[in-house]
């Protein structure tokens, strides 16, 4: 496995995007980062701005005004970087499903490393998902 | 070309002492707020991976300018490395007047930050700059007053001077007036790295990491670097200027650098955020008076 990819998975900074979740999904995300469960220990930290940002961690069914938006700060990203859809309306739009408001799934609009489903999703399943996609990618690349 | 490859061992040194700096903050940050921490290895692998990174300059932003700010406050940051550990290391080879091209260098990075956030077109990186810039018209003046207290006491502009005056009539830190000016070195040194209380100019949680917002990729890292940087050179210049310097061995200058650096971290984790007029209103009130207090008593060989 290269180096920049090796860096990456040990120090993955994450820029949280919520389009349109009911905001459960986004405390859990905060509940991850307390000292209980402590994701320093895993080099993930939150980042402010998408331009330092590894990992676009979106919440919510998207909606008609959030996925131009999302589409833009994805293309904003620095590559290489991984998308992850969170909770279920970032998978399949959850309880939003057949919404006027929503204009399709996350994987709709960007393309998508990884799913967390859950509503909301437990911090133990996003430390277990971030793991899984580690481990995923390392295997791919071997 | 002696020169330039002891400028380059030099930087070098002090980024690899800055990366585990960091690292000890960040453990030390993890231990207070009961958490397990980052692995020793962290800072490295986020260099690393910043480096690996595609770098993007902003349609908005002025090209050369926000490329080679950064370069240019890392350049800084090494000479000012270069000038302390020569001393340290060969002592004797300093040279008149080096005192203030440390001064002048040590301004160097912030304004680099500075130039950098306003070419880079963002507004809240613009926020940022405004912010880091009145932050350097508050502490800049305290902080030469301190630096001026030690001037005062040992009667001469070479830091290889000032620290064989310490060695033999004892550290400045130990007369009112020297402790005094190294409480004030301390509270400027805590602004000067962007750490809270003084974190206004890339405060995440209102602007967004303010100057470095539009900043991806090797240039980020040449950012971070310079911040990790400046935490390893500032209190070493400290502890040039009041406490002795590296003189007396390896263990008691490892000390001095431990017990800077954890107050460094302890102030930060203790301390909410002030807003900017705050910022000024406390530099250039109570700790102007201390330094002015310092060198009055330094006047009367106190
Ligand atoms: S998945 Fe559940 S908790 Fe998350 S945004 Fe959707 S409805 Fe809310």
């Amino acid at each position: 496995m290269n180096w920049k990819l090796y860096s990456l998975l040990k120090s993955p900074w994450v820029f949280h995007l919520s389009t349109g979740s009911c905001n459960n999904c986004d405390i859990e995300i905060l509940d991850f980062l307390t000292p209980r469960y402590d994701a320093e220990r895993f080099g993930i930290q939150l980042v402010g701005s998408p331009r330092h940002a590894d990992i676009l961690l979106v919440t919510g069914a998207m909606n008609r005004k959030a996925a131009p938006l999302a589409k833009k700060i994805y293309n904003q990203m620095a590559k290489p970087c991984l998308v992850i859809a969170f909770g279920a309306c970032g998978c399949t739009q959850g309880i939003f499903e057949g919404s006027y408001a929503v204009a399709g799934t996350v994987d709709s609009e960007i393309p998508v490393d990884l799913y967390i489903p859950g509503c909301p999703p437990r911090p133990e399943a996003i430390i277990a998902g971030i793991a899984r996609l580690i481990s995923s990618i390392k295997e791919k690349k071997e | 070309m002696t020169a330039l490859l002891f400028y380059v061992q030099a930087s070098v040194a002090a980024a690899i002492i800055g990366l585990i700096t960091s690292w000890y903050d960040r453990k030390l940050t993890a231990r207070i707020q009961w958490r397990v921490g980052p692995p020793f290895l962290q800072p490295f692998f986020d260099f690393l991976k910043l480096l690996g990174k595609e770098t993007i300059v902003p349609a908005a932003a002025s090209r050369t300018t926000f490329i080679f700010a950064p370069l240019f406050g890392l350049a800084s940051v090494g000479v000012v490395a270069a000038i302390l550990m020569k001393q340290a290391f060969y002592p004797g080879t300093s040279f008149v007047g080096d005192l203030i091209v440390v001064i002048y260098f040590l301004a160097m990075p912030p304004a680099a930050t500075i130039i950098g956030g306003f070419a880079s077109g963002n507004p809240l990186a613009s926020t940022g700059a405004s912010r880091e810039m009145k932050l350097i018209l508050a502490y800049e003046l305290p902080f030469i007053l301190a630096i001026i207290t030690a001037i005062i006491k040992t009667g001469t502009i070479e830091i290889g001077q000032i620290v064989s005056f310490q060695a033999a009539n004892g550290s400045l830190a130990l007369s009112l007036s020297g402790a005094l000016a190294l409480a004030v070195g301390f509270i400027c040194m805590q602004a000067k790295l962007g750490f809270v209380p003084f974190d206004m100019a890339e405060a995440e949680t209102e602007i967004m990491a303010g100057t470095f917002i539009e900043y991806s990729g090797p240039l980020l890292a040449a950012l971070k670097l310079t911040k990790f940087m400046m935490f390893t050179v500032m209190p070493c210049f400290l502890i040039t200027l009041f406490m002795g310097g590296f003189s007396s061995g390896i263990i008691p200058g490892l000390l001095k650098y431990i017990v800077l650096v954890t107050l460094v971290v302890l102030v930060k984790n203790t301390n909410p955020r002030l807003r900017i007029d705050q910022a000024v209103r406390f530099f250039w009130g109570p700790v102007t008076g201390i330094a002015i207090a310092a060198i009055v008593l330094a006047f009367c060989g106190y």
